[in-house]
């Protein structure tokens, strides 16, 4: 009797179960990780897995704190979202900024100069009246005019958690004012801006401003003249550079440039406040599109469309194709469209990747883990998403970016370096010898394009014609065909290091790498490098050693061969080649050269040509600039990497901009798909819940019985 | 038993002197103030005013632990270790390398880190003690045979495997959970159903095998023989005779990681995104943020002496036996 009653409840749970999991379906989406409630808003969903480090626009300078300021602060210009090459246009600026040439008496220089003639440059700019700040409790002012939280008093400041519990904000209107006093932000040494040292040398008046406000607070700087920056009008303000400086333009549209309201540095130096993690670095203050409405780094970021943000509106051309690619169907409309931002930390690739699927994050980056599962390669070579991927309706896009990877000699080195002809055919040996192809093909999935010369694809000067690099390319049938291993070898042999052999002391050339590739998962590359010399017979030791090891073997110039890489700063040769300059040696100078390549001839050739306009003479420099470096390889031209983007199909108006940081404004979501897509992908799935219980309670009826028969056989 | 705190309290100062000055000098012989300032300055532009003036800002332009140049107390007031140490005592962890406060980040990230931690081990235990009764229960048959395969199968499978699989197929497959995250208050609950349920089950096999050692010993002792003797069935037995008198071991594992659940569980965490204290340490030292480290060990190191603390004060508590002098 007892049995059969248990049998009975077992089958009601395992029908309620059922029942529950059917009426389930098609409602529920218990997996969804967002809790709140989007209602009728147009939600973004990213994610980071690193939290950026700084969002003062003073100081930040990686990608990914990038992703958060751009949309926040506003340089006075930015690229054009849909032409290329990039172009730079006004952004806050009402239009292109003036440029005037000066003499050293500081008097306008008429048409037809000469370069030597400059002694400094204006840049005039005027922005668009009308911009105002995002609300903020730092722009509160109370009904007699003051500011409301500029003298906050300690219980105040004690009854503060973040910075949403301060109720009221103000806003007030952009002023040249603002751009004036960023730029003496840059210039203070406590802000620490990455780019100071840089622009020391062009700002007229930089370095002494610096060494004036050393020991000032932020709050100071407002009352104290740059030299070279001045406020012209309410909205017109000049800065004057040092000689001729046209790359000068690209840094006017990064966010080191944004303006920056005096009332900011009032507000977030007051004592207290940084105990709570309540500064400018971590709650800016921009005209942008979006503002910061949460920033939890632990946890989650949300940017939320600004109230008070000026008309600015999309692209209404682009290049040739844009039209076709659907991406001008957006054309005059205002921007952003989207409401909210929402970025989530993940730090695994599993779950970002899973999430992905399942539609809770809407672009998505491609691990080497799930390559397989989401890109094929196509018999002519190409590359294409898998059947499961466009099932979903899942976009690719692929972009080659302005970064060049490298592995360089040491030129210092007695055995790799110097500029004879000797060291030359050893470098040149070896350029041959290391296949970046396979490279590519083995360690990254195919997403690169290997470089023959110092410039990625998309900047200026970058020939991807006839532009192959003739020491290690040849042509053959109408393709740039690696040079075979024994024109290599005969270049060793010319070197005097025959089938690996060094001439002078009848031993086998030993070389060494140098790297912070420690792990376990570095190894098959660390092998693959030492397998490409052993092609020529010259035995590679690696020396792995952890990242400040290894930077100090740089500064010192004791490492010989290494790999090291570049990510452009702005669409310009000039940051590419200065990474050759000799007055940029790490060594040296602990500038970027880390070659510590030295040559006269390219030296001369890069002096004249950084400071030129883009033009025909400058293109022909650039050519002769990449054959100096081709015959003198202090470089092995690695590779530039290609960035693969996955995106559902609710995700519109992509188009890869790699200069651009502000791409957010322009994105647009369908979320009337993305619901119905979310519904459908994830419906929860019960029978196998049911089935586990059942199981479990099989597996548990003998062990009921056995109890039975035990408590049974004592009672006896 | 006062005396007997604040005596064991005492003793712990130089304990955790100790352990700060380690920590200190295992950091620094890996790093170097010039390095710190490398990594939180970034890769591009980094000169050496600007690493100078790092230095100058945090705290680090002073000798490390003896300052030749100074005067009197100065020669150890005016050094890294002294200026960055005190400060510890006092549970005022300063300010991140990064530039953000310590203190704040570490009471807000050890609530998730809880979260996590306490149910895994309450569930946990139950589970275990419930299992590791029921195989003793039914000793020499079967069904413990079975169930010690069972839990060796268990225990030899990696953690970052139960993660995995988890995942994949409740917060993957079967949809029933996100796969990640957090939230705050009751939304955090489908949060951490998943890593609870892991964290629980990849504890099974070691805990149960544990547990059933504990509880085989006490089981052959005379009192229980006694019990049985007086018609006790065994139920009741090892329920009301067998589990309190098994309660020493177990409290003296479980007492004493009890202020440890705040410092979370690193691989946990990742995986799920919980923005917890595990992930807060090895982030540090990934960006050789040594403010963040020092404080984390140190709290790491004050949370164990007062587990061990606790740990002998439940003694008393279970034990009339025992008494603390």
């Amino acid at each position: 009797m007892k049995i059969k009653t248990c049998k009975v409840h077992v089958l009601v749970l395992l029908f309620s179960v059922v029942s529950f999991s059917c009426a389930g379906e098609g409602i529920l989406q218990l997996n969804n990780p967002y809790t709140e409630d989007e209602g009728k808003q147009t939600v973004l969903y990213e994610s980071f897995s690193e939290r950026p480090k700084h969002l003062d626009p003073a100081v930040a300078y990686s990608s990914n704190e990038y992703a958060f300021i751009a949309q926040i602060y506003e340089p006075p210009f930015q690229y054009h979202y849909l032409k290329r090459p990039y172009q730079v246009v006004p952004l806050t600026a009402t239009r292109m900024p003036e440029v005037v040439y000066l003499n050293p008496r500081g008097e306008k220089l008429g048409q037809g100069i000469k370069d030597g003639d400059i002694a400094f440059t204006d840049y005039i700019i005027e922005i668009k009246p009308g911009i105002r700040y995002q609300p903020h409790p730092a722009l509160a002012k109370a009904a007699e005019g003051d500011y409301q939280y500029h003298q906050l008093n300690p219980a105040q400041i004690d009854a503060v958690r973040s910075l949403n519990d301060i109720k009221n904000t103000g806003s007030r209107e952009l002023t040249a004012e603002d751009y004036v006093y960023q730029i003496k932000r840059l210039a203070h040494p406590k802000m620490q801006s990455p780019i100071a040292e840089i622009m020391k040398n062009y700002i007229v008046g930089f370095d002494e401003y610096a060494k004036q406000v050393k020991d000032k607070p932020k709050t100071g700087l407002k009352d104290l003249p740059m030299d070279g920056v001045t406020a012209l009008s309410r909205y017109q303000y000049r800065i004057r550079i040092k000689g001729k400086y046209p790359q000068f333009i690209y840094w006017l549209a990064m966010p080191f440039f944004s303006p920056m309201p005096w009332e900011a540095d009032q507000f977030y130096d007051q004592p207290g406040l940084a105990d709570k993690n309540i500064t400018l670095d971590w709650f800016p203050i921009g005209t942008g599109p979006y503002l910061m409405a949460e920033n939890n780094p632990n946890r989650r970021m949300i940017l939320l469309k600004n109230p008070l943000f000026h008309l600015e509106t999309y692209p209404t051309e682009g290049e040739y194709e844009d039209q076709k690619k659907h991406l001008l169907v957006d054309a005059g409309k205002q921007l952003p469209f989207i409401d909210k931002v929402v970025f989530m930390l993940e730090k695994e690739a599993i779950p970002y990747w899973t999430k992905f699927l399942q539609g809770y994050y809407d672009a998505s980056g491609i691990a080497s883990d799930s390559f397989d599962q989401a890109i094929q390669f196509t018999g002519s070579g190409g590359v294409a998403l898998t059947p499961s991927m466009l099932e979903k309706g899942i976009q690719l896009q692929t972009a080659v970016t302005t970064s060049s990877f490298y592995l360089g000699f040491n030129m210092l080195d007695t055995t790799v370096g110097g500029i004879t002809e000797q060291s030359r055919k050893l470098r040149q040996a070896i350029a041959i010898a290391v296949d970046y192809e396979e490279f590519i093909s083995i360690f990254m999935n195919g997403r690169g394009v290997v470089a023959q010369g110092v410039l990625p694809p998309g900047i200026y000067g970058f020939d991807d014609k006839s532009g192959i690099n003739p020491y290690v390319y040849e042509w053959q049938d109408g393709r740039a065909q690696r040079k075979n291993i024994a024109v290599a070898k005969q270049l060793l042999s010319e070197a005097g290091y025959g089938n690996g052999i060094d001439s002078k002391t009848n031993e086998a050339l030993i070389l060494y790498f140098d790297t912070t590739s420690t792990s376990v998962d570095d190894r098959p590359r660390m092998n693959w490098y030492r397998k490409q010399f052993e092609k020529l017979g010259i035995k590679l030791v690696v020396r792995a050693t952890d990242y400040n090891r290894f930077q100090e073997k740089m500064r010192t110039g004791n490492a010989q061969l290494f790999v090291w890489g570049w990510n452009a700063d702005y669409p310009d040769p000039e940051n590419f080649f200065f990474l050759l300059y000799g007055a940029n040696s790490k060594v040296q100078y602990g500038g970027e050269n880390a070659a510590n390549y030295h040559s006269p001839e390219f030296d001369r050739l890069f002096e004249k040509m950084r400071n030129m306009d883009n033009g025909e003479q400058r293109y022909q420099i650039i050519q002769q600039l990449q054959d100096i470096v081709r015959r003198d390889s202090p470089w092995v031209f690695g590779f530039h990497p290609k960035n693969f983007s996955l995106f559902h199909g609710w995700y519109k108006n992509i188009k890869p901009n790699l200069m651009a940081n502000n791409q957010l404004k322009y994105t647009r979501i369908d979320i009337a798909e993305r619901d119905l897509k979310r519904q459908e992908w994830n419906k929860p799935v019960f029978w196998p819940l049911v089935l586990g219980v059942a199981v479990f309670v099989a597996m548990m009826m003998p062990a009921l019985k056995a109890y039975r028969r035990r408590t049974r056989e004592t009672r006896r | 038993m006062i005396q007997y705190i604040i005596r064991r309290l005492l003793y712990s100062l130089p304990l955790l002197l100790g352990v700060n000055i380690l920590t200190f000098v295992l950091f620094f012989v890996v790093n170097s103030p010039d390095d710190m300032a490398r990594m939180q300055l970034g890769q591009k532009h980094v000169t050496e005013q600007a690493i100078s003036n790092w230095k100058q800002q945090h705290g680090y332009d002073v000798p490390l632990l003896w300052n030749s140049a100074a005067e009197g107390k100065n020669k150890i007031a005016d050094t890294i270790f002294y200026q960055k140490s005190v400060g510890l005592f006092l549970l005022r962890f300063g300010i991140s390398d990064s530039g953000r406060n310590i203190g704040a980040d570490i009471k807000e990230r050890a609530w998730p880190s809880l979260a996590v931690a306490l149910p895994t081990l309450l569930i946990g235990l139950l589970v275990n003690i419930c299992c590791a009764l029921m195989m003793v229960l039914f000793r020499n048959s079967y069904l413990e045979q079975a169930g010690i395969v069972l839990c060796v199968i268990l225990m030899s499978v990696s953690s970052l495997f139960y993660i995995i699989g988890g995942q994949f197929l409740i917060g993957k497959e079967l949809r029933l959970v996100p796969i990640s995250g957090y939230d705050d208050g009751l939304e955090a609950i489908k949060f951490l159903i998943l890593p609870v349920l892991i964290g629980v089950f990849s504890g099974i096999g070691s805990g149960v095998r544990w547990y059933r050692t504990l509880f085989l010993e006490e089981v052959e002792k005379d009192y229980v023989r006694t019990a049985r003797a007086k018609g006790l069935s065994e139920t009741q037995t090892l329920f009301r005779h067998v589990l309190p008198n098994a309660m020493i071991p177990i409290l003296t594992g479980v007492v004493v990681v009890l202020p440890l659940l705040f410092m979370g569980s690193l691989i946990m965490e990742s995986f799920f995104s919980i923005p917890g204290l595990g992930s807060y340490t090895i982030d540090a030292i990934n960006s050789q943020d040594f403010a963040i480290v020092r404080a984390m060990v140190f709290l790491g190191s004050v949370l164990y002496v007062i587990g061990l603390l606790l740990t002998d004060i439940s003694y008393t508590l279970v034990d009339p036996r025992v008494r603390l002098s």
